[in-house]
């Protein structure tokens, strides 16, 4: 599973690659399409001269909803806190409501693993607020490890479901 | 002298959960007396067609399930008597059978009726003859009231075999499409039946001690509310819905109150509601994760908490508030459930050093634990109101499976279903 998520985090390091070395050159940010379209169409809107690099990673960054944890651990890794940062902009300029899931894997008791899927939400929560965003935007729910994003037993499996889901 | 007493005896237990260790699963897993030889002989029933139910077969697993009978097979007996007078000893005796059960269907016109004999022989002498009743359904009803009625004539506990088995069944058509319904079913998984229905999960069901109320958490406004739901008419009540976690309801003994956790304070805590008054108060007060409340009695919880650094099960009384810890061995004791007499608690239970959560029970005077399970990911323990046998939740082949297991640890068996996936089984008091 670490191969896994080490597969998609180079995936989105060579996603910025491409971006970056696109926009360099002086080409546009459709290299984003790759991580989402909707995120790519903003970029080459919104990006003028020289722009084009920093939007499009922040589009790359907004793209990213999903926070994973490490096994019994609440606290956020450094590119979790990179696509917060760019989630924190954008819940302070447009002010919208979002619900913070939290999410944990299958071992341990189901209750206990609610309040750690709580836990685990509320880490977000608080990295939100630190970021200027007010506590009223966010709702927190833990579903615990009653909604596995994968099923199956295994590494591979439990690092995916150890994690925060931003929804709209 | 009181404190190093208490050390030794940790010593001791640490140096015995060792050498527990050392040995072979099974040498865990398995009791050491022997269970009693009974032969249940096949029903007789005069009839056209045959009975939708074969009450010898289930009065046979009913006993196996115990842990305390060893059924004989059928296809060894030497004669199929019906009637007291029809039990030969000899025809038993060179077989090392010690108890014969036997029995006679009737056709009543409206339901059935049921004849048994229960035969010692050792003594050649008919210990119990009795009749039970019923209509077409209630042919199992039939089998396991015969069950409870010969099991407590031999061993003096009372049996628990028409009981009832609440437990959720999940079945997931996509990652964001699963149907989750709440299922009630005679202890053994048959006839299940289903109490509520949901696109959200449902959680931690419980039985009220009267039987007639269970309480759960159902998640169908897509957040944690806690329920308690009117089992002969359906009516459901919403006992709270605060901001945060509503979780882990669990009834006192008397009935009249529940305990569960609330996280409207920021963290996890306990807290006690009186169900007529809608009075609640907080329990626990730390920082930590308090969590899975049970009652030890009316007036005394225990519960997992973090507080320590790991999940481990404290006690608390509602009345001092006194806290105090009641797990030393293992680096992950959670989800406590009491046997009814208060003296044995079985727990979800990881040893230091392995990364797999097992069933455990732990006398809570002597402190020794035993672990009962040899499966990977076992959880959610509920206890027969007899305390002779459990239910607990685990995996196979990445499925939720429930497993019933005898307390002296000989019998196991998987609970049959048509669904994909089990979880959280709650067992019922014993039923009027």
């Amino acid at each position: 599973m670490e191969v896994i998520k080490f597969g998609k985090f180079a995936a989105l390091v060579v996603a910025f690659g491409v971006v970056v070395g696109c926009s360099s050159k002086g080409g546009d940010a459709a290299g984003t399409g790759a991580v989402d379209p909707n995120a790519g169409y903003d970029s080459s809107t919104s990006s003028s001269a020289g722009a084009g690099s920093v939007s499009s990673e922040e589009a790359a960054l907004r793209a990213i909803t999903t926070f994973y944890f490490e096994f019994d651990s609440s606290e956020l890794k450094p590119e979790a806190m990179r696509a917060l940062d760019v989630h924190s902009k954008d819940l302070k300029a447009q002010g919208n409501r979002v619900v913070l899931e939290g999410h944990t894997d299958e071992r341990g008791t189901r209750e206990y693993n609610m309040a750690l899927g709580e836990r685990r939400a509320a880490a977000v929560q608080r990295y939100l607020v630190l970021q200027g965003v007010s506590p009223a935007q966010l709702e927190l729910v833990s579903y615990g490890e009653e909604k596995a994003a994968v099923t199956g037993t295994g590494e591979e499996a439990w690092a995916q479901n150890r994690r925060v889901e931003l929804r709209k | 002298m009181k404190t190093m007493k208490y050390w030794l005896t940790c010593a001791a237990m640490l140096l015995l959960a060792q050498f527990a260790l050392a040995q072979d699963a099974i040498e865990i897993t398995r009791g050491s007396d022997r269970a009693t030889p009974i032969a249940v002989v096949p029903f007789g029933w005069q009839g056209g067609a045959p009975l939708a139910e074969d009450l010898a077969e289930i009065t046979g697993n009913n006993l196996r399930n115990s842990g305390m009978f060893t059924p004989f097979d059928r296809a060894n007996m030497l004669s199929h008597p019906t009637r007291a007078e029809e039990i030969f000893p000899r025809d038993w005796k060179m077989l090392g059978v010690e108890y014969v059960l036997a029995g006679e269907v009737t056709s009543t016109g409206a339901g059935y009726q049921a004849q048994y004999h229960l035969y010692n022989v050792a003594r050649e002498q008919v210990l119990l003859s009795r009749t039970v009743s019923g209509s077409e359904s209630q042919l199992r009803d039939m089998a396991h009231k015969i069950s409870d009625e010969v099991f407590e004539h031999i061993t003096g506990i009372k049996g628990a075999f028409s009981t009832k088995l609440l437990y959720v069944a999940a079945e997931r058509f996509s990652a964001d499409n699963t149907r989750y319904t709440l299922q009630r079913s005679d202890y053994d998984g048959a006839r299940a039946v289903t109490l509520l229905q949901s696109r959200e999960p449902i959680l931690t069901p419980s039985y009220a001690p009267d039987g007639q109320r269970i309480a759960y958490v159902s998640f169908e406004s897509r957040r944690p509310e806690i329920f308690v739901h009117y089992i002969q008419t359906g009516r459901r009540e919403r006992i709270t819905s605060f901001e945060g976690l509503n979780g882990a309801p669990a009834w006192s003994p008397d009935g009249k109150r529940l305990a569960f956790v609330l996280s409207r304070d920021g963290n996890p805590e306990i807290y006690v509601m009186d169900l007529a008054s809608k009075q609640m108060r907080r329990v626990t007060n730390h920082y930590g994760i308090d969590t899975e409340p049970a009652w030890l009695d009316d007036n005394t919880l225990v519960f997992t908490s973090d507080r320590g650094g790991r999940p481990q099960i404290y006690k608390q009384g509602l009345n001092n508030g006194n806290t105090e810890r009641l797990t030393f061995v293992g680096n992950y004791n959670a989800n406590a459930k009491l046997s009814v007499d208060g003296r044995t608690m079985v727990m979800v239970h990881r040893q230091d050093g392995y990364r797999n959560f097992h069933i455990a029970t732990q006398d809570l005077e002597r402190g020794n634990l035993k672990v009962l399970t040899e499966t990977s990911l076992d959880e959610s323990p509920t206890v027969a109101p007899n305390g002779t046998m459990l239910i607990y939740a685990t995996r196979q082949q990445g499925r939720g499976v429930l497993m019933l297991v005898s307390t002296n640890g000989r019998a196991r068996s998987e609970i049959p279903t048509k669904f994909t996936d089990l979880r959280v089984p709650s067992w019922s008091p014993y039923l009027p």
